[in-house]
């Protein structure tokens, strides 16, 4: 019986609606008193049905609920029978409930629609060898899937056979088609664009980089600031306190309606539900543009940042290095290439890898007694020719004379700021190649966007040398830029800042600078799904997308400021109509519930706003 | 001890989570430390004893106080 009333609680509040209408047209056109009074306690039985239910559940686990504090001021307004008090107030009650849900939903729509992206079903090998569709709760790791075209891909898994291209636009926020063929892995709630896969999970469930997404964004829009705990705490109290002033105010007063206005007005709707709201959206508005925001307690602390710090390479730089400018020396060239490649194809070196994609095919020999000098460079015998490849430094050591043509070379780009590799051939310099981080497309602007948000110090750290950290710094208009950095370093001068009470956000790709990530107030990744830049810092960019940093900026202090907002309606409402009841007459009980669900509808609304926030 | 992850309609006031928290509260079996009930997921996520609660029961005394259980998973 509880149950089925609470299941009609729509239909209630538009029939208790049409009645309180009929009651008021018979008694303004009829002048019938009679059919106005019985309708109007038609309505309020009606409608207070449901919310005494909800009361006495409430009471039953020992809350003291809004219900409870509208039930007794109802039953009041009946025994003093005030029927139009008593119906409005049941009805507006109702609706506003019903406003809150639909708009609530709205807000969080974001969540939903990145929740929903989740998949739910697979094609998976059976013992009998066919494939059948499970839940995909059922399928675990090992397990062999079958994808086919237009099918969300279930796990995070690598490409057993088949070939197809991918939409990852649910990991990356970029949906530009990625090839995918045997060896290749694939993750869970991507999309297979045409062909047909099959695949081993590898991870499954909450363990896979999108289940991780989800977990971390569902958490986020729940978890709680300091000052929505101590507003959480004081409802706790708040509401009891209210019925005890109700009571109170009855007691010396002997004026029912005056305690039952009260009660109504006491009701805490917009206080506690504004903040939520304005956190989910926000965290909505982020997950659509790619930018993870770990809660409330981040956007805060976000949105009051002094400095930000980043990380060089991989971060302001592509973080693959690439050969910008080469000077050939003399004739032979192309064997020299060959000796190059062959010695090269033996390192591990970043600066090899850059090498070796700009000479592309080239004739290999064999290498013999390879030599590493550390910080200097490679000596190799190729072919009998002794072969040396490193800094100038190196050249020097193997007496390598230098010309003047070369010498203004090596001057030239250093200048650039590239950092330079020579050849040579049996002491005699063959090639000079410049090679160079190069600077990400539109970071300039972005740092520019960041300064205008009001971001004071932008500061660059990097392991590279100071000459190359320093041109950098001058190109992108940093404020301070610090080279030959380790990993250590860089987490020492970020908890120097701290120390000094500033608000630092350090920006890294993650994957050394976890200790300066988890150290800053705001770790911000440049993930690109990569699980412990997921899970140590506070805020992600996915795909590494550097270009989202301004918006993700400007969201927080827009969600910050939305938050304020809303405190600021909350308490601002309550205080006038208590105004309005201590010292003028037209606050009423039935005024007093419309403002009240309009004060929640206004913060609902206003939290609304930040789904469609974009960066000017 | 098992984790369940209790996926509710809609819930539309922060006491409703009070309510849901003190129903759950006293059954007897129920972690009341885990408990956590989210108010913008409207999720349920809880420790309890499967040998002396069952999810039906922790299902139905959700249910009983108005809300609608719409998936649970236990694991």
């Amino acid at each position: 019986m509880q149950k089925y009333i609470l299941s009609k609680k729509n239909s209630i509040m538009s029939i208790s609606g049409i009645l309180i209408v009929i009651a008021f047209i018979s008694k303004w056109t009829i002048d019938n008193i009679a059919i106005f009074t019985w309708t109007l306690i038609i309505a309020s039985i009606l409608g207070a049905a449901p919310i005494i239910i909800q009361a006495y559940q409430a009471l039953r686990v020992k809350v003291v609920s809004i219900d409870v504090l509208v039930t007794i001021a109802v039953i009041g307004a009946f025994l003093i029978q005030n029927y139009e008090e008593s119906a409005i107030v049941t009805f507006l009650f109702l609706f506003g409930a019903y406003l809150e849900q639909r708009t609530l939903n709205k807000t969080r729509s974001a969540i939903k629609e990145l929740t929903e992206m989740a998949p739910e079903s697979a094609l998976k090998q059976m013992e009998n060898g066919e494939f059948e569709l499970v839940e995909v709760d059922e399928v675990d790791e090992g397990d062999i899937l079958l994808v086919k075209t237009g099918a969300k891909i279930p796990v995070d898994g690598t490409v057993l056979s088949g070939e197809g291209s991918v939409n990852e636009a649910s990991i990356t926020g970029e949906s530009i088609p990625v090839a995918k063929e045997k060896g290749s892995k694939v993750y869970a709630g991507t999309i297979l664009d045409n062909g047909t896969i099959q695949i081993v999970a590898d991870r499954v469930g909450e363990d896979t980089t999108f289940g991780k997404i989800i977990e971390l964004v569902e958490e986020a829009q729940d978890s709680k600031s300091e000052a929505e705990r101590f507003i959480d705490r004081f409802s706790k109290y708040y509401t009891p306190a209210v019925l005890i002033l109700g009571f109170v105010v009855w007691l010396f007063s002997k004026n029912i309606e005056l305690a039952i206005t009260i009660l109504v007005l006491g009701c805490p709707g917009a206080l506690v539900i504004g903040v939520p709201v304005s956190n989910v959206a926000g965290i909505g508005n982020g997950a659509r543009n790619g930018i993870l925001l770990k809660g409330s307690e981040v956007i805060n602390d976000f949105s009051r940042l002094d400095i930000m710090v980043f990380d060089k390479t991989g971060t302001l730089t592509m973080g693959n290095p690439s050969v910008s400018e080469k000077v050939y020396y003399g004739d032979s060239i192309d064997e020299t290439l060959g000796y190059l490649a062959s010695v090269e194809r033996e390192s591990d070196h970043p600066l090899a890898k850059a090498i070796l994609e700009e000479i592309g095919n080239a004739t290999i020999s064999p290498v013999d007694s390879t030599e590493v000098i550390k910080g200097e460079g490679i000596v190799a015998i190729v072919n009998g020719h002794r072969i040396a490849v490193g800094n100038v430094a190196l050249m020097e050591k193997e007496n390598v004379s230098l010309s003047e043509k070369s010498k203004t070379d090596i001057a030239r780009l250093e200048a650039k700021g590239d950092s330079l590799v020579l050849t040579s051939v049996d002491s005699e310099l063959k090639i000079l190649m410049g090679i160079r981080d190069q600077i990400r497309p539109g970071v300039k602007e972005d740092l520019q966007r960041l300064k205008k948000l009001g971001v004071k110090n932008l500061v660059m750290l990097s392991g590279d040398n100071q000459g190359t950290v320093d041109i950098v710094s001058r190109e992108l208009g940093l404020t301070k830029a610090y080279g030959n950095m380790l990993p250590q370093d860089k987490s020492q001068y970020i908890k120097k800042l701290i120390d000094d009470g500033q608000i630092v956000a350090f920006v890294g790709d993650g994957v050394n600078d976890s200790p300066s990530l988890a150290l800053a107030n705001i770790g911000i990744a440049m993930g690109s799904g990569t699980d412990v830049a997921i899970e140590t810092s506070d805020v992600v960019l996915m795909n590494s997308d550097f270009s989202r940093l301004p918006h993700a900026l400007g969201l927080a202090k827009a969600t910050a400021r939305n938050m304020k907002q809303n405190i600021v309606i909350a308490i601002g409402v309550v205080l006038v109509l208590l105004g309005g009841v201590l010292f003028s007459e037209w606050v009423n009980m039935s005024v007093g519930m419309l403002v009240h669900e309009a004060s929640i509808l206004a913060v609902i609304l206003n939290g609304m706003r930040l789904l469609r926030y974009k960066l000017r | 001890m098992k984790l369940a992850t209790i996926q509710l309609e809609t819930l539309t006031c922060p006491s409703c989570m009070l309510k849901i928290e003190g129903a759950l509260k006293s059954l007897d079996g129920i972690d009341k430390d885990t408990m956590k009930v989210s108010f913008n997921t409207s999720k349920v996520k809880v420790n309890f004893d499967e040998e002396k609660l069952s999810i039906d029961e922790i299902e139905s005394a959700i249910s009983k106080l108005g809300y609608e259980v719409l998936k649970s998973r236990v694991k």
